[in-house]
């Protein structure tokens, strides 16, 4: 039996990935380079090359994809809800890698090792995605997050970003202790770490059955570890000072990418595994969740900096997607699946906008830099609105669709309080998106920004906008392939 | 005509209209004028246009016409659905009057962005009918709730000195109300398992249900009415809007209140309605009087005029409560005739404003001796809204009293102190502004409307006189509407076991 080659198949996009990027890390090493131009012109190359990997990388999971496919001994998933996420993952490292291209020039610390990184981290997020065992999870987290640590301080001379990269790891490292932990702990008491086995202890003609405290303790644990992740309070306290001292491409990152899979790693174990035990840890997701919405509302409203106030308004994304986890019905997971497909490209779009935020070659963070770029820079000024109202769910903009798909689930189960905590909250949160509007739109301007705007930026901005303006027309694609995702999820 | 989609035609060609403005290219002032004069005649052909709903009305049946379904997210049973009846149809044409009236306002006025305030108008005009025409409870709540952006922005964008504390204020007073709104309206759909707006017509939701469901839409509608103690977004909005922004606020933005009670509250939750009837009949007699009064000491004309409108909001809900065929028409008919009047008095204050850019009482008096023509104007429309019979202001307000007399004497009674300080606080802001001695240097120079301005303020006129003269030709349209909605709040009621009071 050891000797047999597992099938590959289910896993292809994800060995493509990790060949790619180790052929373009030796492309990297070996390139000749004399001079700082040709460091920069290598790390264009790689660059480019990253991204049409990961597009490839898209294509494939596109048509490799096909039902549910189990390999590597049943620690690895193919699966209609894992396609989901891996689309995602890749969409964001792609539109990642085309926001670096410029910035990372322009600061001085383009090197090829940037895109490497990103790769090796995008290759971390599949797996997480897919994995369907204790041991593949904390690999594939590792792997993202070790890939991730670095990134953050990828601008080495810059003493925040140094700080966020050590801030990211030391906290990063005590949360994958934790998880790892939490695994150890629910192996010691059930005997597995398989997600299948598990599931099948605490439901079917086994519902009901006591689950021994450890157990609990370990899955609480796990849930520590993977809040962490999604900067879900009361585990969130890196968030705002990574999000501030990272540089701005890699910030974009972070609000979407290890979100999104530390997202996905937190429904299908708590959905799967501990699917049965769902009322052990209903409450702390509710309680996650109301503290995320209230936090990330309340947070924000006196921040100067826009990064910092965009990783206090994660916070509070993550709170409304949790409404659907912590509500634990098929429509409920669609509802987050839904939400994180829409709140991927709003938030991508957002920080494109900040990173046009550059004066005299220099680049400018606080809000009040925004004043009058409406009058500098009309379209910019438009898709930053576009943005703001979408985030802050004002129809018929996408944002509004993430916020109906997530509170219908909770009001069908009832969960009353829940949902109103949540637009209340998100109504304090409209103050200041909309205060943001109010800055770029009613004050005069100060001191223009740069222009004319880096083509790339443009691309990726009017490419979000217009999904974020149109996506009412033709919600059908996103709402289609979620519900197909959550059901496999439950069916497995 | 059945299958000509005509609601569909009127909500989207003015953004077609926004779009082709967003194109136009070149020097300022040409960019100006074209933007200007393809708003004019987007609006105007998009009035025209909805003429055709008026000569093909059928004012038989209390179904609504002129209908379009679409399937739009199936799996979730929400579908792009559209009609008018009786009671939404004359509010289309409302809304699509008074966007051209505002066009032709702001055309001197604004001077500023002329684009994006151009294009802002028209997607509002696509917001305010889509509203209206709206029979499906997410599109309805997606044209409800959208109004805020442009409305944030006009404000915003080209109010007066306070207008960013206004225009934040009006945005999250109204978002806080709409949220709620919509949590109802998840939980209507998760108990009838539908958003279809004819099938929760005929749906009858649990009694305990229905209280939190009325409390959650009466959030919502009670701040856009706006009725007393929520009101006060109203006054701050009004008065650093821009001319065309009060224009429409005060026209139409105000009636999406009432048009939601009628909508909504009455039919879907008639038990919680007779519960609740008795809270509203005190807010709005608070809101006739209390408004009445503070509009009385007002120094702002602007702001004058918006407590008048709270003042007048107040006879509406009390109309539409009675629950009465006169109490609801003559609400209604209140709605349309001040959305012509409130209207009127807006483009009045903004008719001087833009010569002298003061709004306060104080500096004007006298004004007669040199404006003539708009003193006649600003006098119709003053006793327009003081409700003197002949207007359409008296129809409305009549029909309210006497639907309130049937209820209670002492609701009638209170509510006509609201008239006769009404008749106060007009004549007397009517005699500081127009009578007396023409002193004020700023004034000697002042030049009388201009054939622009006249131009605007004819068709308001005639239509403030048709209302008040023969008033039959709007109560035709609604009556069989209305007539049916009673029926059916009343039946419920009954079934209910509540006693109907005036019956």
């Amino acid at each position: 039996m050891m000797s047999e080659v597992p099938n590959l198949a289910p896993a292809l996009p994800e060995i493509f990935l990790a060949c790619i990027a180790m052929a373009l890390l030796m492309l990297g090493v070996f390139q000749k380079v004399s001079d700082k131009a040709g460091e920069v012109r290598t790390a264009q190359l790689i660059t480019k090359l990253g991204i049409v990997s990961l597009v490839l990388t898209l294509m494939l999971v596109a048509t490799v994809s096909g039902g549910v496919m189990s390999t590597f001994g049943g620690m690895f998933i193919s699966d209609p809800f894992a396609i989901y996420f891996k689309v995602l993952i890749l969409i964001a490292s792609a539109i990642t890698l085309v926001l670096s291209r410029d910035y990372m020039e322009h600061q001085g610390i383009a090197r090829f090792e940037y895109a490497i990184l990103v790769l090796f981290a995008t290759l971390g997020m599949l797996m997480m995605v897919s994995a369907t065992n204790l041991m593949s999870l904390y690999i594939g987290l590792e792997m993202q997050s070790l890939s991730l640590y670095v990134i953050a301080s990828f601008h080495r001379d810059d003493i925040r970003s140094t700080e966020a990269g050590l801030k990211y790891f030391v906290l990063g490292a005590v949360a994958s202790g934790m998880l790892l932990y939490g695994s150890s702990l629910v192996y010691g008491f059930s005997g597995t770490t398989d997600f299948g086995v598990l599931a099948a202890m605490f439901s079917g003609e086994n519902a009901g059955t006591h689950a021994p405290v450890g157990l609990i303790v370990g899955i609480v644990f796990i849930l520590a570890g993977l809040s962490f992740k999604v900067s879900a309070v009361p585990f969130h306290m890196w968030t705002p000072d990574v999000y501030e001292g990272a540089p701005t491409p890699v910030t974009a990152f972070f609000s979407v990418g290890p979100k999104l899979a530390a997202m996905a790693l937190l429904l299908r174990v708590m959905i799967g595994p501990f699917g049965g035990l769902i009322a052990q840890w209903q409450q702390i997701i509710i309680a996650i969740s109301i503290a995320s919405m209230v936090l990330g509302a309340f947070a924000a409203i006196n921040q100067k900096n826009i990064k910092r106030l965009m990783a206090y308004s994660s916070i509070g994304h993550v709170g409304y997607a949790l409404i659907g986890l912590a509500v634990g019905t098929e429509s409920g997971v669609r509802g987050v699946l839904i939400y994180l497909g829409i709140y991927l490209f709003m938030n991508l779009g957002a920080f494109a906008c900040i990173l046009t935020m550059r004066r005299g070659e220099r680049m400018v963070e606080n809000i009040d830099d925004l004043a009058g770029l409406s009058k500098t820079h009309p379209l910019v000024a438009a898709a930053l609105a576009i943005f703001m109202f979408s985030m802050a769910g004002i129809p018929p903009l996408a944002g509004f669709f993430g916020k109906l798909y997530i509170f219908l689930p909770a009001i069908e189960a009832g969960f009353y309080g829940l949902a109103t905590v949540g637009v209340l909250a998100s109504v304090v949160g409209g103050f200041y998106y909309i205060r943001i509007i109010k800055v770029v739109y009613f004050d005069p301007p100060i001191d223009t920004l740069d222009k004319p705007i880096n083509r790339d930026l443009a691309a990726v901005l009017i490419g979000t906008s217009i999904f974020v303006l149109l996506f009412f027309i033709f919600p059908g694609p996103l709402l289609d392939a979620a519900r197909i995702a959550a059901a496999s999820l439950f069916s497995g | 005509m059945t299958n000509f989609p005509i609601l569909s035609l009127l909500t989207f060609i003015p953004l077609i209209g926004a779009g082709f403005i967003l194109t136009i290219r070149g020097e300022t002032e040409v960019v100006n004028r074209n933007a200007r004069y393809v708003a004019l005649w987007t609006s105007m052909a998009v009035f025209l246009l909805s003429l055709l709903i008026w000569f093909n009305f059928d004012t038989t049946t209390a179904e609504f016409q002129f209908v379009e379904h679409a399937a739009w997210m199936p799996e979730f049973n929400i579908s792009y659905h559209m009609g008018v009846d009786g009671i939404s149809m004359l509010f289309v044409l409302l809304a699509t009057l008074l966007t051209p009236i505002c066009v032709i306002a702001s055309w001197e006025s604004i001077t500023e962005r002329v684009k994006e305030y151009m294009i802002s108008f028209l997607i509002l005009e696509t917001i305010m009918i889509g509203m209206f025409a709206a029979l499906d409870l997410i599109v309805f709540y997606i044209f409800f709730e959208a109004v805020l952006i442009p409305m944030y922005l006009i404000i915003g964008v080209w109010g007066g000195p306070r207008r960013v504390y206004a225009a934040i204020k009006f945005f999250l007073y109204t978002l806080l109300g709409s949220v709620l709104m919509l949590l109802a309206m998840l939980a209507m759909y998760a108990d009838a398992g539908t958003t279809d707006i004819t099938t929760l017509l005929t749906h009858s939701f649990p009694p305990g249900m229905q209280t939190w469901l009325w409390l959650a839409f009466f959030a919502s509608f009670a701040v856009k009415v706006p009725m007393w103690p929520v009101h006060t977004w109203l006054p701050d909005a009004h008065v650093e809007a821009p001319t065309g922004g009060s224009v429409i606020l005060a026209g139409v933005l105000l009636k999406f209140g009432g048009y939601g009670f009628l909508r909504f509250s009455l039919p879907m939750f008639p038990i919680a309605t007779a519960d609740f009837t008795p809270l509203i009949y005190t807010l709005s007699i608070i809101a006739i009087v209390y408004t009445s009064l503070v509009a009385l000491a007002q120094e702002d004309m602007k702001k004058l005029i918006a407590y008048s409108s709270v003042a007048h909001m107040g006879f509406v809900t009390i109309g539409t409560f009675t629950l009465t065929v006169q109490g609801v028409e003559g609400a209604i008919y209140q709605m349309l005739s001040h959305g012509v009047v409130s209207a009127a008095l807006f483009l009045i204050v903004g008719v001087v404003y833009d010569r002298t850019h003061s709004r306060q009482i104080v500096d004007y008096g006298g004004l007669v001796h040199r404006m003539p023509r708009y003193s006649l104007v600003f006098m119709v429309f003053m006793l327009a809204s003081v409700g003197l019979p002949g207007t359409g202001g008296f129809i409305g307000e009549f029909l309210v009293l006497v639907g309130a007399f049937k209820v209670s004497s002492w609701l009638a009674a209170f509510a006509a102190t609201g008239v006769i300080l009404g008749a106060v606080y007009m004549l007397y802001l009517y005699r500081r502004v127009v009578f007396g001695e023409l002193t004020k240097e700023s004034l000697l120079k002042i030049t009388d409307l201009s054939r622009r301005e006249i131009l605007m303020f004819a068709p308001l006129i005639v239509l403030v006189f048709w209302m008040g003269i023969y008033p039959v030709s709007f109560l035709d349209v609604m009556h069989v509407s209305v007539g049916n909605l009673i029926d059916q709040v009343v039946s419920a009621q009954e079934a209910a076991g509540i006693q109907v009071m005036g019956r």
